[in-house]
Order: structure tokens, then sequence, then C-alpha cells
């Protein structure tokens, strides 16, 4: 699965990242983001867009797999 | 560890936390206003960093000089609540140069209008029309930069700074609240206008305290609510905006605050063009630093020095906004109010520097 290196960005350009790659990866994506507002907007859009979510937090970041 | 993050049944967490902070933003610029600040200034961003500018002399417009506690209660408040709450995070390095210019050119468009975001809807919320144009104006801008989001706008990433570092815009507040409290007299305080009107410190401080602990907790911002409705048609932050709204309006009209219409507002003029322009260049800059005046200040206080340097953007842009004569006057008996010819070419070079950096930053990825 794509895995997106979000971290590091500042808001929103995680989801506008991850919402490009998912047009371009209907069967999902993995973003790995490292603050919690963007961790909240990506999962937010995420199941918004109808996908399951699951994040992960490891070492300060959180690695959220979008899939169907 | 796995994230809490499960499908919200109802009204979720995230949004619930908004709409309280909005209803308590809302109120709590009432009553700032009732207890003596200017008129629709319970908050502004804008306009309180001008008037810190002021005081610290960085310029010389005798009626909007005052430390603002409400400030410095934000960026603290924001600060505090992150660090118990683990999410003081100190980032930096994001273009910083260029988010002090963009920041710059935010503040020009907002003392064009008069007002930051957040004021623009509380001027609203009293029944200042005024601030409707400046809404059409603020999404226009919103909208321009979304489009560049969507084309892949970026100003990099931010990388992991030394705790001292992220605490740096912390500790300045720190200082102004120590020298708003015992060195007033190194300070310049106006004597009339609105500079001179403001509710007592400790009610400021106290208000800005709450605000900066919800607005850290809910992520509120006011560029954010439009952005997310163009680019991911979600209205979560909206929530927030709609209960600054609500609340004030609410207040306002139970105070005898409200009054609808174009003229005899306070603090604001009816040059519905420039108020336009103005929050176009408010509205674009705030999406390209990635949220409104508010939100950078929150940001700062969670160690995020590139927003630091925003806020030294907005302060060093007010100075510049009064020393240059940039800077809307109000409307008065004896005067239209709104921009001199200085503001009228300088809100246009700072739309125009925006939309040259904007496309840079999109289209020119590999040179930078």
């Amino acid at each position: 699965m794509l895995e997106l290196d979000l971290t590091g960005l500042s808001c929103p350009e995680p989801v506008v990242k991850t919402k490009r790659a998912l047009k371009e990866n209907p069967q999902g994506v993995v973003s790995i983001v490292d603050n919690r507002a963007a961790l909240e907007n990506v999962s937010r859009f995420g199941r918004a867009m109808g996908y399951k979510v699951n994040a992960v937090e490891k070492d300060g970041a959180w690695r959220i797999e979008i899939t169907k | 560890m796995k994230s809490s993050l499960e499908k919200p049944k109802g009204l979720s967490k995230d949004k619930i936390l908004l709409i309280v902070t909005g209803c308590i933003v809302g109120i709590a610029a009432v009553l700032l206003t009732i207890f003596g600040n200017p008129g629709n200034m319970g908050f502004c961003i804008a306009c309180f960093i001008r008037d810190i500018s002021g005081a610290v002399k960085l310029h010389n417009a005798g009626v909007v000089q005052y430390v603002r506690p409400e400030i410095i209660g934000l960026v603290l408040g924001a600060f505090v609540i992150s660090l118990v709450k683990g999410e003081f995070k100190p980032r930096g390095g994001s273009s910083p140069m260029l988010r002090f210019m963009i920041a710059f050119c935010v503040m020009v468009g907002a003392l064009v209008f008069l007002g930051c975001p957040l004021r623009m809807v509380l001027r609203l919320a009293a029944g200042d029309l005024n601030a409707l144009v400046a809404l059409v104006g603020f999404a226009c801008g919103i909208a321009i930069g979304c489009w560049f989001l969507n084309n892949g706008f970026s100003l990099g990433k931010a990388y992991p700074q030394s705790a001292l570092e992220g605490a740096a815009l912390p500790a300045i507040n720190v200082g102004l609240l120590i020298l708003a409290v015992f060195g007033t007299s190194l300070l310049a305080y106006s004597e009339k206008g609105p500079g001179s009107m403001h509710a007592p410190i400790v009610l400021a401080l106290a208000c800005g305290l709450v605000v900066g602990i919800m607005a850290q907790r809910s992520r509120m911002c006011f560029a954010g609510g439009i952005r997310d409705i163009i680019l991911l048609k979600d209205w979560t932050l909206t929530l927030g905006f709609v209960a600054v709204f609500v609340s004030a309006l609410v207040f306002n009209l139970i105070a005898g605050k409200f009054k609808l219409g174009f003229t005899g507002q306070p603090v604001a003029h009816a040059q519905h063009f420039w108020n336009f322009i103005g929050m176009v260049v408010v509205g674009l800059g705030s999406v390209m630093l990635g949220g409104c005046p508010l939100r950078q200040l929150i940001l700062a206080g969670e160690g995020n020095s590139d927003s630091g340097v925003a806020v030294l953007g907005f302060a060093v842009g007010a100075a510049f906004a009064h020393n240059f004569g940039l800077a809307s006057s109000a409307a008065s008996a004896d005067s239209l109010g709104g921009p001199g010819i200085n503001g009228k070419v300088a809100v246009f070079i700072c739309l125009a520097f925006l939309l040259v950096v904007a496309g840079v930053k999109t289209f020119a990825k590999k040179e930078n």
C-alpha cells in the first residue's frame, strides 16, 4: 500500500496530500503524520470518505492506515 | 499505542468541543467590551498585536498603544495546556522568512479592513454589515488559497527544534506580562482612542487564558472552517465559527449592543471594496500560513516556531501599517474613513506578493 510521509507538514497539507493519494489509489493508503491536528484531520477525512481508519502511534508519530 | 479515533456516533467529541469553544469565545468577547474593550473588539488578534506593537514603541500611533493581556493569555494558555497534554512539540524551519512576509501582508490586509477574521465574526454578530462584505472577501481569498493547495502548494516541512526554541514566543509573552504589570512606565499607553479602552487586566488575561486553552484543544481556526468546506466538504471547523457568531449575537442582543447597518459601527468604515480586498489578502495569506491569526498564536504556544515567526511578522506588519499610513481610519462624523492612498497601494502589493509566492511554491517545486 502507498505510504505517505507527511511529517512536518503544516495543516491542511497532510489531509490534502492524503486526498490526492486516495484519488489515485482508491483501495487505500498509509499516511504518517506527527501532530495530533493532522491525525484528527486525516482520520476524519478518511472516515467521511467511507474508509476504515486505523491509527497507531510510535515515537511521536502516527501511522494512519486508510483502507476499504 | 492504538489511537481511539473510532467512528463517532451522533455529534463527535471534536464537534462538541468546537461548539463549546465558540460559545466561550463569543461570550468572553462581548463581556470584554462590556468591561471596557472597544466596540465589537472583545477579541481582535490583528488589532491587539497592533496595540502591543505600539506599546513597545514599534509605531507611534498614539491612539493604538496598549499591551493587550488577551494576546498574552492566548499564547500562554495554549503553551500550558499543550505541556499538560503532551502536545508541546517544538517544530520549525518551514520557510520562516516567507512566513514572516506572508504574515506581514495578512496584517496589512486586516488593518485595511480593521479586524482579523475573529473580529469580522464579532462585528457581524453585532450587526455590522461591513463584516459581511469582508466575509465574502475572506472566503474568496481562502478559495484562491485552496486552488493553490489542490495544485500542490507547500511551504515545506518543519523539523524538530529544541525546547528553548519552542518556548521562545511564550517567554516573550511572559516578559510582556511582567512589563504590563510592573513596567508600564517603560511602555507607551494610549490616553485616548481604541488603545485607551480596555477591560481590567485580570479579566482580559483570564479570558485570553481560557480561550487559549479551549482553542488549543479544539483546533479552532477561522480560515480552516471555510477552507475545509471548499477542500474537503468538511463542516467541522465551521461549527466553531458559527458558535462564536450565534453566542455573540445572542449576548449582544441581550446586552443591547446589536445595531444593524453599514454606518455608525464602532472602529469600522464602509468602504466596501477595501473591506473586501483587505480580507481577500487575509484569507489567502491565512491559508498559506496554515491558519488564521488566532491559530498562529495557538500554534506558537504549542512550540511551533514558524508560527512564532508569523506572529512577529504580524507585529512588524502592524508597525509598518501605522508608520507608513497603510492602516485604514475608522469612519467618524467628519470622515468616511477607510484606507488612504498608501493603504490602497499596499494592499495590492501584498496581494501580488502572496500570489507570486503561492505560484512559485506550487509550480516551481523542483527549484525549491
